[in-house]
């Protein structure tokens, strides 16, 4: 690992002014993403700001319709949280599915919204259930987030405070892990919001990260029956295709997980 | 150099250290406690993880810094008096281990499952629990029975 200069702040306020002022600073919660990027020198911070202990970061609520989660928040902590697994059990159980538990016991919500991983769980929920990423500095609706491999709408130097998920009618999560890893395979959240919109996002498949897939949207607008989706075919020109699988595979994965999650929701 | 106070084991300790230095590293290398080891240093194989405030942690995935002011327990520390923690106590009963190398681990993974989800565990909860713990000597069958046994008695 390469010197680094580690700072614990005592408010988002003055982790953003810490920030400002590092040549070449980054954030740091739960650690498990980046500390074993530190390792193996694919990151050099030259100086490392600490959110993980930020109570303005942490806590979950609910309140008409919507589930709010701090971005410090653990993955056991919404895996286990009452309030999330009473309104939106889809997410509180993929929380659950991710890593190990000593990996939901550090990792939060909003490492891995920042680090966009083309595998990670949390993007799928996210761009499933349409939810709106609150940083210190503006509101940015999920559709807009989430912009190629590794990468956000979020700028230099801004934090992401909390995420608000507007409550489903109904949701589910299917995940097809790596029995290496744990991430995802390919994963499809597919959630129908109260209004009768069924939003459909597909996680570890893309070749830009997480993508909603349109065709299948469409497909189950008619009738929420996972008949409706055999009818689709899923191109797979725009998929990851690496050691794990093929393109054609995970196009095939798409399917068989948005079948299962629909049949989940009933 | 960083100065670094944690309470270890119940006791206060203060270490110079680069903020860089793994907490795994300060643990083994700097105050003695080789009980905690490093297996795959991926962050995959659980047999580096300690108590931090009560709650299981890679410690080959947290620097020392990120633990200052925290109390934390690793496998030296579960014993009082001489008397082997009941989650100890278990491992040797069930035969446990064979090698020994990932049980630090395995016990503070199993002292982790008691304080979320109780005393009471089915295997099937024990095995789901243990995907982040990796032994390459035994079938985990003893390792399942142990943790079962000593979580009923703690
Ligand atoms: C063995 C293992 C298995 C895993 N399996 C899975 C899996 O199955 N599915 C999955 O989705 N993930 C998995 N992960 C990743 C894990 O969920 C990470 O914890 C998560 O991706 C990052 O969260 P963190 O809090 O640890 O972030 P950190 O590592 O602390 O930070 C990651 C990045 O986000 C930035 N950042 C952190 N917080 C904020 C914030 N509030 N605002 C702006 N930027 C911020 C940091 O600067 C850094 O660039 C796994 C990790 C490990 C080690
Ligand atoms: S040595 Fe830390 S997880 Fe393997
Ligand atoms: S007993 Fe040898 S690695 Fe588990």
């Amino acid at each position: 690992m390469y010197q680094t200069r580690y700072h614990r702040p005592g408010s988002v306020a003055e982790a953003a002014e810490l920030l400002s002022k590092a040549e070449d600073g980054r954030y740091v919660a739960g650690g498990h993403t980046l500390i074993p990027t530190m390792k193996h020198r694919l990151a050099g911070p030259s100086d490392l700001v600490d959110l993980s202990r930020l109570s303005e970061l942490k806590g979950i609520s609910e309140k008409g319709g919507t589930v709010t989660i701090g971005a410090a928040t653990t993955h056991y902590e919404v895996a286990s949280s009452d309030a999330v697994r009473k309104a939106i059990p889809a997410l509180a159980a993929l929380a659950g599915m991710i890593g190990d538990p000593a990996v939901r016991n550090r990792g939060t919500i909003g490492g891995s919204l920042a680090n966009n991983d083309p595998g990670a769980d949390y993007p799928a929920a996210v761009l499933g259930l349409g939810a709106t990423i609150h940083t210190d500095k503006r509101k940015i609706e999920a559709d807009d987030f989430f912009t190629g491999l590794f990468t956000t709408a979020l700028e230099e130097g801004e934090i992401i405070v909390k995420v608000s998920f507007p409550v489903p009618k109904k949701a589910a999560y299917e995940k097809f892990h790596s029995a290496a890893s744990r991430y995802a395979l390919t994963g499809v959240f597919v959630a129908s919001a109260k209004d009768g919109a069924v939003r459909v996002a597909v996680t570890g498949a893309g070749a830009n990260g997480v993508f909603r897939a349109a065709d299948i949207e469409k497909a189950l607008s008619g009738k929420a029956s996972s008949d409706a989706i055999d009818a689709v075919s899923i191109d797979p020109s725009g998929l990851l295709s690496d050691i794990h699988g093929s393109a054609e595979y995970r196009a095939n994965l798409v399917k068989v997980m948005a079948k299962r999650a629909v049949d989940a929701i009933g | 150099m960083t100065t670094v106070g944690m309470t270890v084991n119940g006791d206060p300790v203060s270490v110079e250290t680069e903020d860089r230095t793994l907490l795994v590293e300060v643990l083994r290398d700097q105050l003695a406690l080789t009980g905690t080891h490093v297996a795959c240093d991926t962050s995959q194989c659980g047999a580096c993880l300690v108590l931090i405030d009560g709650v299981a942690t890679k410690s080959c995935t947290t620097l020392a810094v990120q633990a200052d002011g925290s109390e934390i327990q690793t496998i030296e520390g579960l014993a009082k008096d001489g008397d082997l923690h009941p989650m100890q106590a278990a491992f040797n009963e069930n035969h446990g281990l064979q090698c020994g190398f990932c049980t630090p681990g395995m016990i503070m993974a199993g002292v982790d499952m008691v304080r979320r989800l109780g005393k009471d565990l089915d295997d099937e909860t024990i095995r789901s629990e243990l995907e982040g713990n990796i032994c390459r000597c035994t079938g985990y069958v003893n390792i399942v029975k142990a943790i079962k046994a000593g979580a009923a008695r703690m």
